[in-house]
């Protein structure tokens, strides 16, 4: 039988707010252990909530980004359950009325593009940091459990995803963009070192053509895009193989285990129908107004869809589109700017996601640091244009560039690499090279066109790269023709 | 008339007259409180030394030409579930034995703002859950008119304390009834304001949708005066009003011509005492001599006001409690694991009061049963709060007995929940539907136990609630005042 | 409808470790308080998630600003355990 993989993912992310969901305390990653920390992100006796506008409001903005429906109406509810990191006794989050609702995102993978329904985008406040202490930081034999409530109350989204996902890969292709855009967005720093961005994967198995629905595994502990990616296959894998000795699956929660490249069952804490979910008393409800929500609609940036849109509509190759889309801010700003200054689109990005691109990576710039701007980008395509450079010449001016040596056309002179485009000097180098290869002018008379080429080659090389190779094509065939 | 028996009005002319100080009033009422807290036990800590330093410095800027307002230089108590930085705060329960807060409850705040003296933290029935202040964990109070009498609940140590002269005045909280029944019980006025027009910030929540607090106090006036001290909108309470407050002791003056006045059908019959509903009825009387319209309103949901509160309260209190888990603060039980560790801390924290309620809670919010219970008890409060729309159609306040008994006997209803949740029936209607109510004492029984009459208002109607809480007040005339037999041979 | 607690399952979720005895005796107050709650049921339509602020306030929010946070000494004054500026409790036993 052939297998269907049926995938949703939850993802969280922190917001960047300055303040934490609903207390004044910083959010702040790698500060000292419960010094930010206050009577109700503690959970004090007495404390209460007053939630945080802005963190809503980037809420409204990663829904709209997703192409959500904003609620015109939203409430916040207590999820009740005991752990030691989670102060009050229960999560402040949302239940049946979140905030955004109903979106998408079009995910490619392999080239073929793919909509991922988005069911909803809901608030939820973190819990705070556990460690296991003793015997390696392993869970079930540890000692003791440190507890820094420095992250208690930071307010996140969670994402959920409808089960449109069929692959691994387009589960990772999903969580990427994801992060693309909360990223675009300013959200949040959307670090996955730091835990600033999770992703748990619900995954089940049909049969190929089937309606319903398979018992739902949920995955945990993922932290980058590849391990996501691993688990998900390695989960799709165990429960065909579960199946198919005739075993039954379970509807649990299971841990990835990085190292071992395995998922492990969870012992069950509560089954979440224990959550006694309630409205939260303590706050008022959220009346989403539409003028509130247009305010946000206002201030999105362009994100990485629309942008890709708008490249592809400006002439780029999907590809070409897509990469230029990907990459940071500073690189398309010089994009932006070059073509403005009269450039052509796809020599302009062609430049970035290459020579520009490789360069960044090969020294390790910030690309914030970037030393090009465009018009420098726009100066150089304009000397190649011209003849001024050639081609292969045009890549060494970039790398002047970039070392700071000047605008393309001073370091196309500096390091000499101006072409040479007087027809007597080109004329005196194609006779010396003709000389040199007899046997090559001989083939060319019996009609071997190709030898061209190869002479084309050596006059190149004899002028050191900087005769204009046109000219040399032309001055060849009259001389040979001749 | 000796210091500690003044109102907060009287004591302050005095004290601006330059006849006594806030030293001499804090004086008067640490001597009351050295005579009667034996047998009333009416606080679980006293900060002489605070109060003390906090009375000289009244007394200074007084000298200074620096005037606080009504409250500067008096003494006054809080109730043991409102934060104090730096002073013990149990909310009467083991799990916070020892407890020291870091931070002031804005109602603390707004009390020391207004120069008022904190004698100390008066006890309570375990996190308010009780209507006679014997769910303490540290011992229970006593009234002062019969010390073998619960002073109510579960605000019965502010209560006993203002009645016998330890505090000038005292706040409460008052979640179905915890501050008016025990005024009622103590012969004092006791009101729960508008909710969200007092800041809950710091105080220790029972039932987050329906907890106030509120003043307990011997004079409307004085009522008048804490709730304005204490009220106005907070940041630190998502729940604050942000809008216009009421003036209400601007009008207190102003009689009950012309006013409309609803008896409650429902809040009378079997189960009240006839000595209480013949009290209430002889003030209506007056009240419609006094010329207003008295009319009979039929609030049908009345009678099915206490399921409800005893589903909501309960459901939203196990969400509240779960915060005391032994990780933090307080109390912690023995456990190798985390879990074993919070039930233990748990059980052995909570009383049987506490447990109950946990548990009850726990039980109607859960899966299958949220519905039939905790569903359902919200639809109970919207139609009561539709009920009482309507009745505001036509007249401006209701009123009926505060409690449909006098103070009971220690013990007495102990070991029957449902009779003592019994205790709260008059009053637990304005709480679910978020309206001010006042109970003003207005006479004796034959066993000499105050009764206590309430004056019900819409949301935002203290003005009109207060005007008729004076009026009451004026007509009733009541002015005994306990007498603590061992004290008085 | 009938009332029928599992006692024992709502004390776990309490977090409330009770004996049997305990339970048993709780057991038979909730049937008692439950029994005169069912009242609530006499109201006919669809229950309520939720009853408005009396006041029917919407978005009471905090702006984005930061406010001191407590001093971590005072705060760990009041913790039965703790170590290096951390809260300490035993290890969890449910995850592995
Ligand atoms: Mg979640
Ligand atoms: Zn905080």
């Amino acid at each position: 039988m052939t297998w269907e993989s049926v995938i949703g993912i939850e993802v969280h992310v922190e917001l960047s707010t300055r303040s934490k969901m609903f207390c004044g305390c910083a959010v702040e990653f790698g500060a000292e252990p419960n010094t930010n920390t206050c009577p109700v992100c503690l959970g004090l006796p007495g404390a209460l909530p007053v939630p945080n506008r802005k963190a809503i409001e980037w809420i409204m903005a990663i829904g709209l980004a997703l192409n959500c429906e904003v609620s015109e109406r939203s409430v916040f509810h207590r999820k009740n359950y005991f752990y030691a990191d989670l102060p009050k006794g229960y999560q402040i989050s949302q239940f049946d009325i979140p905030v955004c609702h109903d979106g998408y995102l079009d995910v490619t993978v392999d080239g073929e593009t793919r909509r991922i329904g988005i069911e909803r985008a809901h608030m939820e406040e973190d819990t705070g940091k556990s460690t296991h202490i003793g015997d390696g930081g392993r869970i079930h034999a540890a000692e003791s459990t440190l507890l820094d409530f420095n992250r208690s109350g930071v307010p996140l989204v969670e994402v959920v995803s409808r089960p449109d996902i069929r692959s691994a890969a387009e589960a990772r292709a999903y969580a990427q963009d994801l992060r693309a855009v909360v990223a675009e967005l300013g959200a949040s720093d959307a670090r996955l070192e730091e835990g600033s961005i999770r992703f748990d994967a619900n995954v089940s198995i049909r049969p190929e053509g089937a309606e319903g629905l398979g018992t739902k595994v949920e995955v945990k502990n993922m932290n980058s895009f590849r391990s996501l990616e691993k688990a998900v296959d390695y989960e799709i894998e165990r429960q065909i193989t579960v199946v198919e000795a005739g075993g039954e699956l379970t509807q649990e929660t299971r841990h990835w285990d990085e190292e071992a490249g395995v998922t492990h069952s969870m012992r069950v804490k509560e089954g979440s129908s224990d959550y006694r979910y309630f409205t939260e008393p303590d706050l008022a409800p959220m009346v989403m107004s539409a003028s509130w929500v247009d305010e946000v609609r206002v201030g999105l940036p362009e994100l990485p869809a629309e942008r890709k849109a708008r490249y592809s509509d400006e002439g780029l190759e999907s590809d070409l589109a897509g990469v230029l889309s990907a990459s940071p801010v500073e690189v398309r700003d010089i994009f932006d700017v070059a073509v403005a200054e009269g450039a052509d689109h796809r020599r302009v990005a062609n430049w970035l996601v290459g020579d520009v691109t490789a360069w960044l990576r090969r020294t390790e710039t910030d690309p914030t640091k970037l030393p090009l701007g465009g018009k420098q980008l726009a100066e150089l395509v304009e000397i190649v244009d011209e003849g001024v450079v050639s081609s292969s010449a045009a890549k060494m001016v970039l790398e002047g560039v970039l070392q700071g040596e000047g605008s393309p056309r001073e370091v196309a002179k500096a390091r000499d690499l101006v072409q040479i485009s007087d027809v007597s000097a080109i004329e005196e180098i194609v006779a010396g090279v003709l000389a040199d290869n007899p046997e090559a002018v001989k083939s060319y008379a019996a009609g071997e066109q190709k030898v061209v080429g190869f002479l084309v080659g050596q006059v190149m090389r004899a002028s050191q790269g900087k005769a204009d190779p046109k000219l040399v094509n032309e001055l060849l065939r009259q001389k040979l023709s001749s | 008339m000796t210091l500690h028996e003044l109102t907060i009005a009287e004591a302050g002319e005095r004290l601006r007259a330059g006849e006594v100080s806030s030293s001499d009033l804090l004086e008067a009422a640490l001597d009351r409180a050295s005579l009667t807290e034996a047998q009333l036990h009416a606080y679980l800590t006293i900060d002489r030394e605070g109060a003390r330093e906090t009375a000289r410095r009244a007394d200074a800027d007084l000298a200074d030409g620096i005037d606080h307002g009504p409250l500067h230089g008096v003494p006054v108590a809080l109730k043991d579930n409102m934060c104090t930085r730096g002073v013990e705060t149990t909310a009467s329960s083991q799990i916070l034995a020892g407890y020291i807060p870091p931070y002031d409850a804005t109602v603390t705040r707004k009390l020391k703002e207004a120069g008022a003296v904190i004698v100390g933290k008066t006890n309570l029935d375990e996190f308010a859950m009780g209507s006679s202040t014997e769910n303490s964990a540290y011992g229970t109070s006593y009234n002062p008119w019969d010390i073998g009498r619960v002073p109510g609940g579960s605000s019965g140590g502010s209560a006993a304390a203002v009645a016998i002269g330890s505090a000038f005045a005292a706040l409460g909280s008052d979640t179905g009834g915890s501050i008016r029944q025990p005024a009622s019980l103590t012969g004092v006025v006791g009101l729960k304001p508008t909710y969200g027009t007092v800041s809950r910030y710091g105080l220790i929540a029972f039932a987050s949708s329906l907890d106030q607090i509120g003043p307990l106090s011997r004079s409307v006036q004085d009522a008048a005066f804490m709730l304005e001290a204490i009220w106005g909108h907070d940041p630190l309470d998502a729940t604050s009003y942000a809008g216009e407050y009421p003036q209400p002791s601007a009008a207190l003056d102003d009689g009950v011509s012309g006013m409309k006045v609803g008896v409650v059908k429902e809040l009378a019959g079997e189960g009240y005492e006839p000595a209480v509903e013949t009290a209430v009825s002889a003030m209506v009387d007056k009240l419609s001599d006094a010329g207003a319209a008295v009319v009979e309103v039929s609030l049908p949901t009345f009678d099915i006001a206490l399921s409800a509160y005893y589903l909501i309260a309960p459901a939203e209190a196990s969400a509240n409690l779960a915060r005391f888990d032994g990780v933090r603060y307080g109390h912690r039980g023995e456990g190798a694991t985390t879990e074993t560790l919070m039930a233990r801390t748990r059980a052995e924290g909570f009383g049987p009061e506490v447990t109950r309620r946990v548990l009850l809670g726990t039980y109607a919010l859960s899966a299958g049963y949220y519905d039939a219970f905790y569903g359902q008890a919200q639809k109970v409060r919207s139609a009561i709060q539709e009920d009482f729309s309507r009745a505001y159609e036509s007249v401006d306040v209701l009123v009926s007995p505060t409690s449909p008994t006098v103070a009971f006997e220690a013990g007495a209803r102990m070991d029957d929940p449902l009779a003592m949740y019994l205790s709260d029936i008059c009053t637990i209607p304005s709480n679910l539907a978020g309206h001010p109510a006042i109970s003003i004492p207005i006479g004796l029984d034959e066993q000499n136990l105050p009764i206590g009459f309430q004056v019900m208002a819409p949301a935002l109607g203290e003005t009109v609630m207060f005007q008729v809480a004076a009026a009451v007040e004026t007509l009733a005339g009541f002015a005994e005042r306990p007498v603590l037999e061992e004290l008085a041979s | 409808m009938p009332i029928d607690i599992d006692i024992a399952h709502v004390a776990r979720l309490a977090r409330l470790d009770l004996t049997a005895e305990e339970l048993e005796s709780y057991k038979t107050q909730l049937d008692v308080i439950l029994d005169h709650a069912t009242q609530v049921q006499s109201l006919e339509g669809d229950p309520r998630e939720e009853s408005a602020h009396p006041l029917g306030l919407v978005n009471a929010f905090r702006q984005d600003e930061r406010r001191p946070s407590l001093d971590r000494d005072e705060v760990l004054s009041q913790a039965p355990e703790t170590k290096d500026g951390y809260f300490v409790v035993p290890p969890a036993m449910e995850t592995q």
